[in-house]
């Protein structure tokens, strides 16, 4: 394990963040528009979801740079400010987080599938170094949301060649028992694919709600000896009256944490449909 | 060519050398285009979209026989059309107004040419005009609306009112999907059917170009 990860995880699991883009738009985000780009165009409201965090009691918190890898970015019409939304985004995060809480850079998917021949491994490898490298004043990177195990792996290869520790996060909604990933890997299959690759830390996120990703994070924690990460939506969505909702409150989303932490989890926090509140609850209820 | 089951193994095993060389073979041996289509690749591709549903399969099996179906087709669509064959149905398809999120898009075009449909992807933003217009230009069926994002999903509703007031909604079915779409909300806005993934969307085109 690297120093920085050592020295995190010291005292115990470690609270990272909740959603991003629901409380962007909160504060009036408006619909289509890459909320990314708000890094440049208000980098004030940015400031405030991850201020938002780091006082709930998140110790990890993520950048505003999901989608800022040249290829989703080129669907905006952005593909040439690719450092520069990236290099602001650690800087808002930075200024957030001051020493309460490390700042991990954010790398989502392409969006493009290489199985369809959509983009190169190297066009994908080439895209992923870059964010990486742009990214590169954070105390580590976390590449997540992965629906694909082939462009997880090429996107650690790519975030490792810049130094930092690197966490790597796959979605975890499909088949049967809903653990598989949209291409059908497993967890195991995952875990070793990944490890291999050069990941320092290895998780799960979105897609599922609390109780979908504890036995996840079990069977994660028995494939391998790195950290685990896991950051569950709270709940399954629902559609109601055209809006989106989630169901699961803070108070059953920490309830339900206590579990992760039996199971070892390292890093806990949350994706879609959670709030600072979700991370305050957690704190309190993990008593970290 | 006496084992056309062959075909039918090569469409299920996704393997597209295979797929290509049998139809080949078969249609030197005289074999009835059609017979090979009906026969044996389209009942594979339905076994291909039995088995995702019921979790067997997953998206990279449903992308490799899709590929193996179109590599047979290019083949085989020529002499079909020759003899004034239509295909299943013509669709144009894209992801709406504001939404850049393409992979189920893609996925369910790759199944419906899979099908033996002829697929007019407009790509990823497409305005209602565009959708207007290339379904005057070529004469579609179906138009397909995908959308990933609640604040997307509302372009689709947007198209069916500009279908409406181009009066072209009475000569095309519309059929939606993606994250957050239900068949509430396809009822909601009036459009003539609603899938939760690209097998079932298979279906769906199936249902409506037959209605």
């Amino acid at each position: 394990m690297t120093s920085l990860l050592a020295q995190l995880l010291s005292p115990g699991p470690v609270i990272t963040d909740g959603a991003w883009g629901t409380q962007l738009q909160a504060m009036g985000l408006p619909a289509g528009e890459c909320p990314d780009l708000w890094n440049l165009t208000n980098p004030d409201r940015v400031r405030q979801v991850a201020q938002s965090y780091v006082d709930a009691g998140s110790k990890v918190i993520l950048t505003n740079t999901f989608r800022s890898n040249r290829i989703t970015l080129a669907g905006h019409g952005l593909a040439d400010r690719v450092v520069e939304i990236n290099r602001v985004g650690v800087e808002i995060s930075r200024a957030a987080a001051g020493t309460h809480a490390k700042v991990f850079g954010s790398i989502g998917p392409t969006g493009k599938m290489l199985m369809m021949g959509e983009v190169t491994e190297e066009e994908v490898f080439g895209a992923f170094a870059e964010q990486a490298a742009a990214l590169g004043t954070s105390d580590a990177l976390v590449i997540e949301t992965m629906t694909d195990l082939e462009e997880a792996r090429i996107a650690v290869r790519a975030a490792k060649t810049i130094g930092l520790p690197v966490v790597v996060s796959m979605v975890f909604d499909s088949g049967k028992a809903r653990d598989r990933t949209m291409m059908g890997s497993t967890p195991e299959q995952a875990a070793e694919t990944l490890a291999e690759a050069g990941a320092d830390v290895i998780g799960a996120n979105c897609g599922l709600g609390m109780d979908g990703y504890i036995p996840i994070a079990k069977r994660l924690r028995a494939a391998t000896a790195l950290p685990i990460w896991i950051k569950p939506n709270a709940g399954l969505p629902e559609l109601v009256d055209g809006h989106i909702v989630y169901r699961t409150t803070p108070a059953e989303f920490a309830h339900q944490a206590q579990a992760l932490r039996e199971a070892g989890v390292a890093f806990v926090g949350g994706c879609c449909g959670t709030s600072p509140e979700f991370i305050y609850a957690l704190r309190t209820a993990l008593r970290l | 060519m006496e084992d056309l089951k062959k075909m039918y193994d090569a469409i299920l095993n996704g393997n597209f050398k295979a797929a290509r060389e049998i139809t080949q073979q078969a249609l030197a041996a005289g074999v009835d285009p059609q017979v090979l289509v009906q026969e044996q690749m389209i009942p594979a591709m339905d076994e291909v979209g039995r088995r995702y549903e019921a979790n067997e399969y997953f998206v990279p099996e449903l992308l490799i026989s899709a590929r193996a179906m179109k590599a047979s087709l290019e083949f085989i669509r020529p002499l079909l059309t020759a003899r004034g064959a239509e295909p299943a149905g013509r669709v144009v398809i894209g992801t709406v107004k504001g939404d850049l999120h393409d992979i189920g898009k893609n996925l369910v075009a790759a199944m419906l040419e899979g099908a033996g449909f002829e697929v007019i992807d407009l790509g990823v933003d497409v305005s209602p005009e565009k959708f207007i217009t290339a379904l005057n230009e070529r004469h579609a069926g179906l138009i397909a609306m995908s959308a990933l994002l609640t604040t997307t999903m509302n372009s689709m509703k947007t198209t069916v009112e500009a279908l409406k007031a181009a009066g072209v909604r009475n000569k095309v079915k519309i059929m939606i999907g993606g994250a957050p779409v239900t068949q509430k909300y396809a009822d909601e806005i009036g459009a003539d059917g609603y899938s939760n993934n690209a097998n079932a969307a298979v279906a769906l085109a199936r249902k409506l170009v037959a209605a």
